[in-house]
């Protein structure tokens, strides 16, 4: 490259075309000075470090100083270039022109602005429930090294997934298995009333092992992080801590749990975050108290089928946990005789606890993942119609200023300096709607976060909310800056300041296309939100096979209420509060406790269904009102009847039984009369079948008050009435009941969040449309003044030209609807097939959503077609 | 102006400007900074320091003299302003503050 010397004294030359950069390049003003100073470092290097690298380090040091943004001492004092796009009083005209349109249309900018806003919020809203969906249970330091053990047991062919396991599970797993670092049973959530003196609260926890709190990172306001070993101690979160002990350090101090035990609290947690799936559990009780003092647990401690307590266990680093529950599959079938219903174990990893909750069949199906995935689809489409919108409007609009850019392009303007322009302003008007969008979320959270159940909130902080949110107004500013700033540049001057330029056919046909577009989506939104209100009125609407109304719950917990139901029932009836009372062993809006051990005549030996139990007192029939439908109900007139079963119609069904009253039916090693048959009473989903069901007599193991109300007297005076005497009874434990009919009412919850949510997100969805397309026919009015005003002046009644003005929307909107049916179809019926007990998809649905898209949509166009039609037509033509 | 802190190159590039007094300028900051420190620092490092001190106002420059050996080129001859001289100063003190606080037999043992 260069010469390498050149020079008298033999001083190698630095490199010619390295000089010519720096001759060229070099920040002005530096010229001299840096050339000057290079040199002499050359020198310099060549003396110590010999000419090679003294070459090499000139070259880089010339290639580090040019750099173009390398900041120049003079700059300031730097003229502008003759034609720059940045001169500032250009950028102050540009500024004044868009702020000048902006008003001067404000309808039209509103609109714009409106919408486009409306469209970002919902999508932030979205994005902000998803990113809320999808930090669900990542809490622990090593939330994807741990995974809850879970298994899939087979019914009659039929496979079912349960997130249960049984204690010597766990003891196997911690004896041969080194997979697991660490390994915790625990008990399901369970209610307890906690007392301190006179303070007493219900509340849900778990009894656990002590190496839960390490493993999911359970974070100590007080105490340390490994106290659960101790057999009467307690950790509390701090919002019961506080509940309990007020601003008192809690540290020490005695909780009485259920009025059986004391323990002694030995720290507290900060409570788990809204996004855990343990953001009901309120205490953390070890397990060896567990073991002491639950009846169930004694025998459950050796017995390898009682699946009644769930198992968390944290993989060690580097292994894998696919890998860990592949090894775990067969366990309990390596075991001593395997149960008949084949359990394969596995471990739900904890990362996809809350979003892949569902199985059928034993497969994995998703869950709520697949409403993320929804309602992620919905926001993309109600902001791609805001999008739309706006440029449709962006680019209807553009043509009124042909003229502006006819004379800018006669006065000098440069194209460059045109699209400048044009995408400064769109990119203005964006940003503007990102601000009310921001604004609007602001708004609106409270009422989301109630709707949705969720506390969110604006990220204000995370870098990346802003760099989509800023990212995103910039691209939709662009696409819809890009049709007016390089389509109106490229006018020739002349035929646009002459007046024969005239918008042409092919500038309306994408416009046309998009409005078809908007139309189908909302179209489908609406059909899809029919639907699914309509899946949750048919649900509503399906017999519960028993009265839920003043119906009461009541659970027993405390030892003071076992004994005394007699006694119990015999005064709360004396005050007329309620009409009847009962006990039984499960809530009737819960399925929990199955079996598969039943055997009945007839019934072929590798057939081992599963029946939901029931173990109720005598007047439980009477109290829920179930009906009989062969047969009767217990009766304490028949001794016999504590070895009798009543069944519900789907077990008769399933049993087959030609003459089931005088049959009897096999069962933990006892033959039972069928006594009496009742119709099926919803207890489980109300969405899915009704599972068959064996009802026996109680037989006093911990359970439930069902308590019917007087409905002649009001409910707050029986409450009160109810509560006297359960004081009286249970002084320890606070008095809290439940509505049957609430809690029925809950197994909805789920549904009509989507249900509201969906409609929601389609009035928006329509909405956004309508006002697109308000203004693209306020445009089209405007467009056509002067024909209007013409046809006025020869006798067009208001109307024709009402007919003539509205006949275009109503096609586009009609083969909008007429794409969104099968798309909604298609989509509609793949969300039904998730439920066993769904509505049918009816065709009226379809045309009512047509019909109500159409006629908004008219009403939209017809005020601004009457406005323009009745208009003075002098107004219009006095100009030419 | 923006008065910032000042940097750990900028500190040793602001008291070289001082050690050299008149004869301070860009090439020979570097070359003083090379030999005498025995580290390796770059000639665009040291301008873009010099600039950056310029902006916080530690030193101010002017034009000056040409010589031979830079083909007849002008120089920019740097000088410590007041505020240059304050925050050396500062900086010294803080470094003597922490330096007393290490109790004397460590120093001793260190051979400080």
């Amino acid at each position: 490259m260069g010469r390498l010397t050149e020079g008298r004294q033999g001083n190698p030359y630095p490199p010619h075309w390295v000089n010519w950069l720096l001759n060229r390049f070099s920040p002005v003003g530096l010229e001299d000075e840096l050339q000057g100073d290079l040199l002499e470092m050359h020198t310099y290097w060549v003396k110590t470090v010999g000419p090679s690298r003294a070459r090499w380090r000139y070259t880089l040091a010339v290639l580090r100083l040019i750099r173009p943004f390398t900041s120049s001492i003079n700059k300031q004092s730097h003229n502008y270039s003759e034609h720059s796009t940045w001169q500032p009083a250009m950028i102050r005209n540009y500024l004044k022109i868009a702020w000048r349109n902006l008003l001067r249309y404000k309808a039209f900018s509103a609109i714009n602005i409106v919408g486009l806003a409306t469209g970002m919020a919902v999508a932030m809203l979205i994005g902000l429930w998803i990113y809320d969906e999808l930090s669900f249970d990542r809490q622990p330091k090593e939330s994807d090294h741990i995974a809850q053990v879970w298994q899939i047991v087979q019914f009659d062919g039929q496979k079912a997934a349960y997130n249960v396991a049984s204690i010597p599970l766990a003891q196997e797993l911690r004896s041969h298995y080194p997979d697991f670092d660490r390994l915790a049973l625990a008990t399901a959530e369970r209610e307890a009333v906690l007392a301190t003196g006179e303070n007493r609260f219900t509340q849900t926890g778990r009894f656990v092992e002590s190496d839960f709190l390490p493993m999911m990172s359970v974070r100590m306001r007080t105490g340390p992080i490994k106290n659960l070993t101790d057999v009467n101690t307690i950790v509390l979160s701090q919002s019961l801590s506080t509940k309990l002990f007020g601003s008192e350090d809690p540290l020490n101090h005695l909780v009485r749990l259920d009025n059986k035990v004391s323990l002694r609290v030995t720290g507290v947690y900060q409570d788990f975050p809204i996004n855990s799936s343990f953001n009901t559990i309120h205490y953390l009780a070890p397990w060896p108290l567990f073991l002491r003092i639950d009846q169930g647990a004694k025998s459950a401690r050796d017995n390898w089928d009682e699946n009644s307590y769930q198992v968390f266990a944290q993989v060690k680093e580097g292994a894998s946990l696919a890998q860990a529950s592949a090894k775990i599959k067969d366990i309990r079938m390596k075991q001593e005789n395997p149960p008949p219903y084949k359990p394969e174990f596995f471990l739900h990893p904890m990362t996809q606890w809350h979003l892949y909750s569902n199985f059928d069949n034993g497969v994995n199906t998703g869950g709520l993942i697949q409403v993320v995935w929804l309602f992620s689809l919905i926001g993309g489409f109600v902001l791609l119609l805001a999008c739309i919108n706006f440029m449709n409007l962006s680019t209807a609009r553009s043509q009124q200023r042909a003229k502006e850019v006819g004379l800018r392009k006669v006065v000098g303007s440069l194209r460059g300096q045109l699209i400048t322009q044009f995408l400064g302003e769109t990119l203005l008007l964006t940003s503007l709607a990102f601000v009310v969008a921001l604004g609007l979320v602001q708004l609106s959270l409270p009422f989301f976060n109630q709707l949705a159940d969720k506390q969110i909130t604006i990220l204000w902080f995370n870098p990346y909310f802003w760099a989509i949110g800023v990212g995103f107004s910039l691209i939709t500013g662009l696409i819809a800056a890009s049709y007016p700033a390089l389509y109106l540049s490229s006018f020739q001057p002349i035929s646009v300041l002459k007046g024969s330029f005239s918008a042409g056919q092919q500038s309306s046909l994408p416009r046309k296309a998009l409005v078809v577009f908007q139309f189908t989506v909302s179209v489908t939104l609406i059909i899809g939100t029919c639907i699914v209100l309509r899946q949750i009125d048919y649900a509503k609407n399906r017999p519960t096979g028993y009265s839920r109304q003043g119906l009461l719950e009541i659970p027993m917990r405390t030892p003071a209420l076992m004994g005394h139901f007699d006694a119990l029932r015999t005064d709360l009836l004396a005050t007329g509060a309620i009409q009847e009372m009962a006990i039984s062993n499960m809530s009737v809006t819960a399925d929990k406790t199955g079996v598969t051990n039943v055997s009945w005549p007839g019934k072929s030996p590798d057939l081992h269904p599963l029946f939901m139990t029931n173990q109720v007192s005598h007047q439980f029939g009477r109290t829920i009102g179930w009906r009989v439908s062969a047969g009767r109900d217990f009766s304490t007139a028949f001794s016999r009847d504590s070895l009798a079963v009543v069944v519900n119609q789907s077990a008769l069904k399933l049993m087959g039984l030609k003459d089931p009253l005088h049959s009897m039916i096999h069962w933990n090693g006892r033959d039972l009369p069928i006594v009496g048959i009742i119709n099926d009473m919803i207890k489980d989903s109300p969405f899915g079948h009704v599972q068959p069901t064996l009802f026996v007599l109680y037989d006093a193991s911990a359970g439930v008050l069902t308590l019917r109300l007087t409905p002649t007297m009001a409910i707050s005076d029986a409450l009160t009435k109810i509560a006297g005497i359960f004081q009286q009874y249970d002084p320890s434990t606070p008095f809290a009941y439940k509505f049957v009919d609430e809690e029925y009412r809950k197994k909805f919850s789920t549904e009509e969040r989507i249900g509201k949510l969906a409609t929601l997100f389609a009035s928006l969805a329509i909405f956004i449309s309508c006002l697109g397309m308000f203004g693209l026919a306020s445009f089209m009015a405007e467009q056509r003044r002067k024909e209007i005003g013409i046809r006025k002046v020869l006798g067009a009644t208001v109307l024709t030209l009402w007919a003539l003005l509205a006949k275009d929307f109503v096609g586009l909107v009609l083969l909008g609807c007429v794409l969104a049916s099968p798309i909604a179809w298609y989509f509609l019926h793949e969300w039904l097939q998730s439920y066993t007990y769904r509505t049918q998809i009816s065709g009226w649905v379809f045309v009512l959503s047509g019909v109500g898209a159409l006629s908004i949509s008219m009403l939209t166009v017809s005020y601004q077609s009457i406005k323009a039609a009745l208009m003075n037509p002098v107004n219009a033509l006095k100009n030419d | 102006m923006k008065r910032g802190f000042l940097g750990e190159l900028e500190e040793v590039v602001l008291l070289t400007v001082a050690a050299l007094q008149e004869g301070a300028y860009c090439a020979s900051i570097t070359q003083t900074i090379d030999q005498q420190m025995g580290r390796s620092i770059s000639f665009p490092t040291v301008h873009t320091a010099l600039q950056r001190l310029e902006e916080k106002g530690f030193v101010a420059s002017q034009m000056g003299g040409a010589t031979a050996e830079r083909g007849g080129r002008q120089k920019r001859l740097f000088s410590v302003t007041a505020a240059g001289h304050r925050v050396l100063i500062e900086s010294r003190q803080v470094r003597a503050q922490l330096w007393a606080q290490i109790p004397t037999p460590i120093q001793q043992l260190w051979g400080a």
